[in-house]
This record gives structure tokens, sequence and C-alpha cells, in this order.
């Protein structure tokens, strides 16, 4: 069954908390580990509930060879 | 200011250096100067002293931003943090000197101040600025009506030529079908979910002043179904030298309508007799040779539209590539609905089996081009034939030419 909108933010930030460390996760895996245990659940959702997680600064865009959503860290080049 | 004495050959040469420039900015931003020393050093130990990526960029966004770090920020402390800014550049990169003024202004204040007009994708590149500069840099750009292009795994700013705005030989508003694809795809622009990156450029014409068909994911070519327009007046004043060739951008006073036109048309599909000059349009290929050399005889036709290709990319995963034709022929008029729609099928059916870092024509050579079709409902066409008439594995008996003389027609079209 689909998730209402708040349900579905904490979902994928979930799923984005718990790869810390161990997977980058990009925003295609995301919506693919969604619909796999939300086959309803519409795709423009799964779009703007990433965005909801990065425009409130819960989750970041990464680049390491790719672009990635994790959750945010210091900056490297910070601890100089 | 540290000593260079291998950049300091650089200015040496006929044409103007980049070292020259850069001392000038030394001279007012310190971390230029650490710039040059880097540079130095580099050319020195041949390695670079860059680190690249990481989790810089402003708020909402996951493109525009390229973090670019020292690996050496003890001895050159401005370049601890020298990230790049990418700016969306205006279609065509039609700019007024108010809005150049406007731009350079907000990056002396919040950057090093060394530009770059343009990158590959089209972009007008900021380079080299702190983490704590961009907030403020973008605020003063979003103020000014500018807007930060694509980086990373996302749609990248689509770029085009000047189109109908200076050239008589575009098939299409390039300018506009730019700037419309810009704002149709925003979101995939500032927030990456694809498997790499997408390029998308408009050129007019064949001419290709963009270089679309090696630069583009998905390049939109101008070019009209119909007959070449002929002047025959015209080509009797080139012929007789009343007409400079080339619109007179060539040191030749008079034109040799057989050794420089027609024996030079990649098909041979023209013929001069002293008269009169033909074409075979059926045959002709659209390379626009014998139209360039000349501009006041022979014009494109009246069916205009574009010819979408695909798959162009630098070597990433697999070898360069170019593009290859995927739709030869699509009107072109706002708002641009077809090629949106095929645009969105296409990176829906690479973000769904790509690869991190695969492009799409990658994704094709490995899935097939049968695969792809099917997936964004095209018809295979014989213009998708990357090679035509050099296929080795073709084998033609006597029968193949017999039938073909008797009538046989290899495919039809609907």
């Amino acid at each position: 069954m689909a998730l209402p909108k708040d349900e579905l933010v904490e979902y994928i930030y979930k799923m984005v908390e718990a790869a810390a460390g161990k997977k980058q996760l990009k925003a295609k895996d995301i919506e693919k580990a969604v619909l796999k245990e939300h086959p309803d659940q519409p795709r423009n959702d799964v779009k703007f509930a990433i965005k909801e997680l990065i425009d409130g600064g819960r989750c970041v865009y990464t680049y390491f060879g790719g672009s990635f959503i994790e959750c945010p860290r210091v900056e490297g080049a910070a601890k100089h | 200011m540290h000593k260079t004495p291998l950049l300091d050959q650089l200015e040496s040469g006929p044409f103007p250096s980049f070292v020259k420039d850069l001392k000038r900015m030394a001279a007012k931003k310190p971390q230029v100067n650490d710039l040059l020393g880097q540079l130095e050093r580099s050319y020195k130990e041949k390695i670079t002293h860059w680190k690249h990526g990481g989790i810089v960029g402003v708020l909402g966004y996951g493109s525009g931003i390229i973090g670019r770090y020292s690996d050496l920020p003890d001895e050159f402390p401005g370049l601890e943090h020298f990230h790049t800014m990418r700016i969306n550049q205006p279609s065509g990169w039609y700019y007024t000197s108010q809005a150049l003024r406007e731009l350079c202004d907000i990056w002396d204040e919040h950057g090093s101040g060394v530009l770059n007009m343009h990158g590959a994708t089209g972009d007008l590149i900021f380079l080299g600025t702190r983490t704590e500069e961009l907030e403020p840099c973008f605020e003063k750009l979003t103020a000014k009506g500018w807007d930060i292009g694509g980086s990373g795994s996302a749609m990248r700013s689509p770029s085009c030529c000047l189109g109908m705005s200076r050239c008589e030989w575009s098939c299409y508003d390039t300018m506009e079908a730019c700037y419309q694809l810009t704002q149709e795809f925003q979101f995939d622009l500032h927030r990456p979910s694809y498997p790499y990156k997408y390029k998308l450029k408009f050129s007019g014409c064949p001419n290709d002043c963009v270089a679309a068909v090696a630069r583009a994911d998905m390049s939109m070519i101008g070019v009209w179904k119909d007959d070449i327009k002929i002047d025959q007046a015209a080509v009797q004043a080139y012929a007789g030298g009343e007409l400079k060739p080339e619109g007179g951008a060539t040191v030749y006073d008079k034109l040799d309508i057989k050794a420089d036109v027609t024996d030079l048309c990649p098909t041979l599909c023209m013929s001069w007799d002293g008269k009169t000059l033909k074409i075979d349009n059926a045959n002709c290929n659209h390379c626009m040779h014998c139209i360039n050399m000349m501009p006041k005889a022979l014009k494109p036709g009246n069916e205009r539209g574009c010819t979408i290709l695909l798959g162009s990319h630098a070597p990433i995963l697999e070898g360069a590539q170019m593009s290859w034709v995927i739709v030869p022929f699509m009107k072109m008029e706002e708002p641009f609905d077809e090629l949106k729609d095929l645009t969105y099928k296409i990176t829906e059916w690479w973000a769904e089996h790509g690869k991190n870092r695969e492009r799409v024509g990658e994704l094709i050579m490995r899935m097939g081009m049968r695969a792809f079709l099917e997936a964004v409902e095209l018809p295979p066409v014989p213009q998708s034939v990357r090679t035509p008439r050099a296929n080795p594995f073709f084998f033609w008996h006597q029968s193949d030419f017999d039938a073909e003389a008797a009538g046989r027609k290899y495919y039809t079209t609907k």
C-alpha cells in the first residue's frame, strides 16, 4: 500500500540513515527500494519526498564519481 | 609572489597566455597567487594537487557547485577550498555589458575573480571560492536573475548555437528550444537523479556550430526535408567571379564550381555543366558544403525541423562515441512537446537500467538499439544505420543486383 507523504519522507530518511557509511544511495536506488516494498507508490511522490529531505537539510547531495543522497557530514577540508 | 619559472615560459609565446592574466589577478587576490604556485609545482612534479568532489553545494540543489580542494593546504592556504560554480548561460551566450559587469562584481566579491567563458557544457564557470561564500554568492546571483547550472549525475545546462538570431541557415529557433527545455527540466537539472550526466545541445543546421554531434548525449541538429533552393543566376555569378565564395571568408576570388563544389560533394549528388547546377536531392546527405561555398545561391529547403541524434560522450566507462540518428526528422515548433516527451522517455529508460557513470550511449551499446527503440516507442528507420553502405557482414549476390535492376524495393515508407 502506498505510504502517506509524511510517512514516505520518514521511510526514505531511515533508509538513507541506515545506509550511512555502508552504501551510497542514488535517487534511483531509493525509488527502486520504495517501489519494491510499496509497488503502488507513485514515482513522483518519491521524487518530492527526496526534495523535502534535501530542502529541509536533513539529507544532502554528495558527489563522489556520481551523485548520491546522504546524511550531512563534516566537510573534510573543514578539519584543517 | 610564488616563483614560477616554468609558467613564465608560457608567456613568451606569440599567443595571449592565461599566466599573464592570472599574475594580474594575483596582485589583488592572494588565492590566485597560490593557484600559480600550485600549478608550477604540478608542472614540476607532473601530478595534480587537486582533490575533486565532496559534499559542498547550496541548500536544495545537488548541482552547479563542484567541490575542489588542494592536497597542499598548508603550503597554499588560498586553495584550501577552491570550489567551482557553474552559472547557467543565456541561450546563444548573449550577454549585455551590464550583465557581465554584474557577474564580475559578484565574483570579485565572493570568489577569486577567475572566470572561464565558457565550459564544455556551455555554462559560465566561476573558478575558486570558499564553502562559506557559496550561499551568499548564490543569493546575489539569483537576485539578479541568474541560476546555477547542472553538474554531477543530472541534466546538464542545455546549450545552443545562436540560431535564427543571426544565422540565415538555422532550420529552427534553437534559442527558444534551448530555453524551453531548460525550463522544462529544472527539477532534473538541480536534483541529480540520473546514472550520470545528460547533455542537450541544439544546432540550427548541419554545420553544427556547438559540435552537438560529438559532445551532447542528445543532439538536435537543424535539417530540411525538401529540396535545396537554388538561385541559378547567383550560381552563374559565383562561376563568373562576381560573388566571392564562402561569403568572402576566403582568400580565393573565384569559385571553380566543379572542383570546389560538385566534385567535393560526399554523395556526388550534384552536377554542373557550366550553365546549370543540378542536385539529386534524394541522395543529398545535408553536409552543407555547397551551401557554405555559395551562400547567396543555395539555401536550405522550406520544410524545416531537426534530426535527433543520441549517444555521444568522451571516454568514461567505454571509449569515446559519436551520436547517431534516432529520429531523422522532427518538426520543431513551440512548445516542443514532442521533444520533451521523447526526452522524458529516454531519461526514464536510462535511469531505470543504467549503471553508475554509464552514459545513455553506453547503455544502448550494452543493451542494444532494439531494446532502446522498443522502450522509447520509436520505429526503427534506415537512417539509424550508423555506417550505411559500409557493413562488411552483408554479402551481395548477383541475384540481388538483378532483383534491384528489376525494381525490387528494400524498404518502404508509409
